[in-house]
C-alpha cells in the first residue's frame, strides 16, 4: 500500500486531481449535514442504544468521502453497485461463496454482498475501479491482462481485490501462500492456473518497481 | 429481503437490555455472514438486529494466569493469526484456518462461529416447514440426506457446522454467557443441546442471554493438539467430518486424550469410548481402527451417509497418529 501511494503522487494527473477535489468538496457538505444532526441529538446514555430504521454513514470509496443515507437491510455491494455506481464489483451469487463481490475494507479483503453497508462507517473502502492511477494499471491488473488471467472475466474484479490485498502484506508469496489468499475466489472459467502465474508476475513486477 | 432495525449497543448492560425488551423478534449479529444469509433467504425474519460490531470491548484475545481469554468479536483472521494461540493450541490455530475463506474470516467471529445456525438445505430452505423451524417433520429421513447426521439425530438431523466448536470442547475451554441476571462460566460441552431437548435451536442461549467470552486452560505439559477436517472439495467448505484431538503425551502413548468430532451430529460429537481404548497404549492403526470399529456401531446412518462412518475411522487414525 505505502509503496503504491508514492507513485500516486508522482504520477498526479490533472484529470485525478480535480476528480478528488469534487469528491472532496461533496463530501465536506455531506459530512457538514451529518455533524449537525449529531449535535442535534440529545447526548447518548447509557440506558438506550441507537436504533436505526435508517441511517448516514461517512466513508471513504477509492480515495473520495462519500456520504449517504442506507438502510439496515442494504449491503456494501448493492450500495456500492446501485447509489455509487461502481458496477466494477460484481453480485453473482449474492451468498458469499463466489467472491466476485471482494472489496478492500481498511485493506482487508471481505464480501461486500454479506456486509452491512450501515457499518462501514468511517471506514475505507477500495473496489476495482480504485486500483488504476489516471490511464495508469495498477501491476496486478496489467499482469492478468498480459498473463491472460481471465477468460469471461467476471470473477476477475474479485481475484484482482484478493490479489492486491495478498501482495499489499506479502510482496513475495509463495504458490501455496497465494492459492490461499485467492482460496474465496470462484472462477467458473477455470483459469486458475493463469490467474496464479498472473499474481507470480505482479509480485515480481511489484518488488522491481 | 424484508427490513428491520438495527441497533448498534456500546456496552454489554445496552446488549442485556435490547435482549430483554420482548414484542418484537430480535436477533443478535456478530461478523453477520450467516446472519445476513439467513435473513437473505427468508430463514430469519428479525425486526430487530441487534449488531455487537459496535461493542469495543468484545474483541480480544488475552494470555492470563489462567489461560487465554477470547472476546466474542475477534475475528477468526485475528484468532489464526495470533503468536500465543498458534504456539499453546495448535490445534485451534488449524481450527480457525480451516473455516471459511480468508474474506469470511475477516468478518465472521469466533462468538458467531460458535453461535451459526445449521447448514442443513432443509432447513436453509424457507420453503421446507421442517421441525427447526416449528414443522412437524424432518425431511431429510426420507429425502436427501448425504451431509446429515449418522449420530444424536432422532428428531431433526442436522450436524453442527462450527469448526471452532470440537476444538474448543477437546481443550476443555468454557463460555462466559451474559443473562440479565449477571454472568454463568459453563464448559463449552454443557453449551450445545441436542434436537431432543430443544428443535428449535442448538444451545441453550435463552433469547435474553449472549455469548461474550471463550476460556481455555493452560496448556498441560506436553500436551498436542490437532484439528482435521475432511471435505469435498480441497477448497473451502464445511466438514463432512471434522476430529478434534487434544493429548497429553507420555513416554510413546498418551496419559489422556479427547476426541471430538464435527460433521456427524447436531452437536459436537464426544468420543469417549475411543479415548479410553487408545489411553496408555501403543498407538497403531490397527489399535485404533479396531477400537473405533467398536465406538461406531453407534452409529446410525441413513441411506445416503453411511461414508460419513468410514471417514471418522480414516480420520481417527491421521489425527491420532499425527499427534503421537
Amino acid at each position: 500500500m505505502e509503496k503504491t501511494s508514492k507513485k500516486r503522487k508522482k504520477t498526479f494527473t490533472r484529470r485525478a486531481f480535480l476528480k478528488g477535489l469534487g469528491g472532496s468538496a461533496a463530501g465536506t457538505a455531506l459530512a457538514s449535514k451529518f455533524l449537525r444532526r449529531g449535535l442535534a441529538a440529545p447526548p447518548q446514555e447509557m440506558e438506550a442504544a441507537p436504533v436505526h430504521s435508517q441511517k448516514t454513514v461517512t466513508f471513504s470509496v477509492n480515495g473520495r468521502t462519500v456520504s449517504l443515507e442506507v438502510e439496515p437491510r442494504e449491503t456494501l455491494l448493492d450500495v456500492l453497485r446501485q447509489k455509487l455506481n461502481l458496477t466494477g464489483t460484481k453480485k453473482t451469487c449474492d451468498r458469499g461463496e463466489c467472491g466476485s463481490c471482494t472489496v478492500l475494507l481498511d485493506g482487508q479483503p471481505v464480501y461486500s454482498c454479506l456486509y452491512p453497508a450501515i457499518r462501514v462507517e468511517g471506514k475505507t473502502v477500495t473496489t476495482i475501479e480504485g486500483l488504476a492511477y489516471g490511464d495508469e494499471l495498477h501491476p496486478v491488473q496489467q499482469a492478468f491482462i498480459d498473463k491472460d488471467g481471465y477468460q469471461c472475466g467476471f470473477c476477475t474484479p474479485g481475484f484482482i481485490m484478493s490479489s492486491v490485498a495478498l501482495l499489499n502484506r506479502n510482496q513475495k508469496p509463495t504458490f501455496p501462500e497465494i492459492k490461499t489468499a485467492l482460496s474465496g475466489n470462484l472462477c467458473r472459467c477455470g483459469n486458475y492456473v493463469k490467474i496464479y502465474e498472473a499474481v507470480r508476475t505482479a509480485s515480481e513486477r511489484m518488488r522491481k518497481a | 429481503m424484508k427490513n428491520f432495525k438495527i441497533a448498534e449497543p456500546k456496552s454489554i448492560e445496552q446488549v442485556s437490555g435490547l435482549l430483554s425488551k420482548g414484542g418484537e423478534k430480535v436477533s443478535l449479529m456478530a461478523g453477520g455472514t450467516d446472519m445476513l444469509s439467513e435473513i437473505k433467504e427468508g430463514v430469519a425474519e428479525p425486526d430487530l438486529v441487534v449488531d455487537l460490531s459496535a461493542m469495543k470491548e468484545l474483541p480480544f484475545i488475552r494470555k492470563n494466569r489462567d489461560g487465554m481469554h477470547i472476546g466474542a468479536m475477534t475475528t477468526l483472521a485475528d484468532l489464526a493469526s495470533d503468536p500465543a494461540i498458534r504456539s499453546d493450541y495448535p490445534g485451534l490455530y488449524e481450527a480457525a484456518l480451516s473455516v471459511g475463506t480468508p474474506q469470511l474470516r475477516n468478518v465472521g467471529t469466533v462468538g458467531g462461529n460458535l453461535c451459526q445456525r445449521p447448514r442443513c438445505w432443509y432447513y436453509r430452505d424457507a420453503k421446507f416447514l421442517c421441525r427447526k423451524k416449528g414443522g412437524s417433520q424432518c425431511f431429510a429421513t426420507r429425502g436427501r440426506n448425504k451431509y446429515h447426521a449418522i449420530f444424536g439425530g432422532g428428531i431433526c438431523h442436522i450436524v453442527y457446522p462450527s469448526d471452532l466448536a470440537p476444538m474448543l470442547i477437546a481443550l476443555d475451554a468454557k463460555v462466559v454467557v451474559v443473562a440479565p441476571g449477571g454472568e454463568k462460566v459453563l464448559p463449552l460441552s454443557e453449551f450445545y443441546t441436542l434436537p431432543s431437548k430443544n428443535v428449535r435451536r442448538e444451545n441453550i442461549l435463552n433469547p435474553n442471554e449472549f455469548l461474550r467470552e471463550i476460556r481455555i486452560p493452560p496448556p498441560k505439559k506436553g500436551e498436542r493438539s490437532t484439528y482435521m477436517k475432511l471435505k469435498e472439495r480441497g477448497t473451502w467448505d464445511f466438514a463432512l467430518v471434522s476430529a478434534a484431538v487434544k493429548a497429553t503425551a507420555g513416554g510413546n502413548s498418551f496419559n489422556d486424550v479427547k476426541i471430538v468430532l464435527g460433521g456427524v451430529a447436531p452437536i459436537p460429537w464426544r468420543l469417549e469410548k475411543v479415548e479410553q481404548g487408545v489411553m496408555k497404549k501403543k498407538l497403531s492403526e490397527s489399535m485404533i481402527k479396531e477400537t473405533a470399529g467398536a465406538a461406531l456401531q453407534e452409529a446410525r446412518p441413513m441411506e445416503e451417509n453411511r461414508y460419513k462412518v468410514a471417514l471418522v475411522e480414516a480420520l481417527l487414525v491421521r489425527s491420532l497418529l499425527s499427534i503421537a
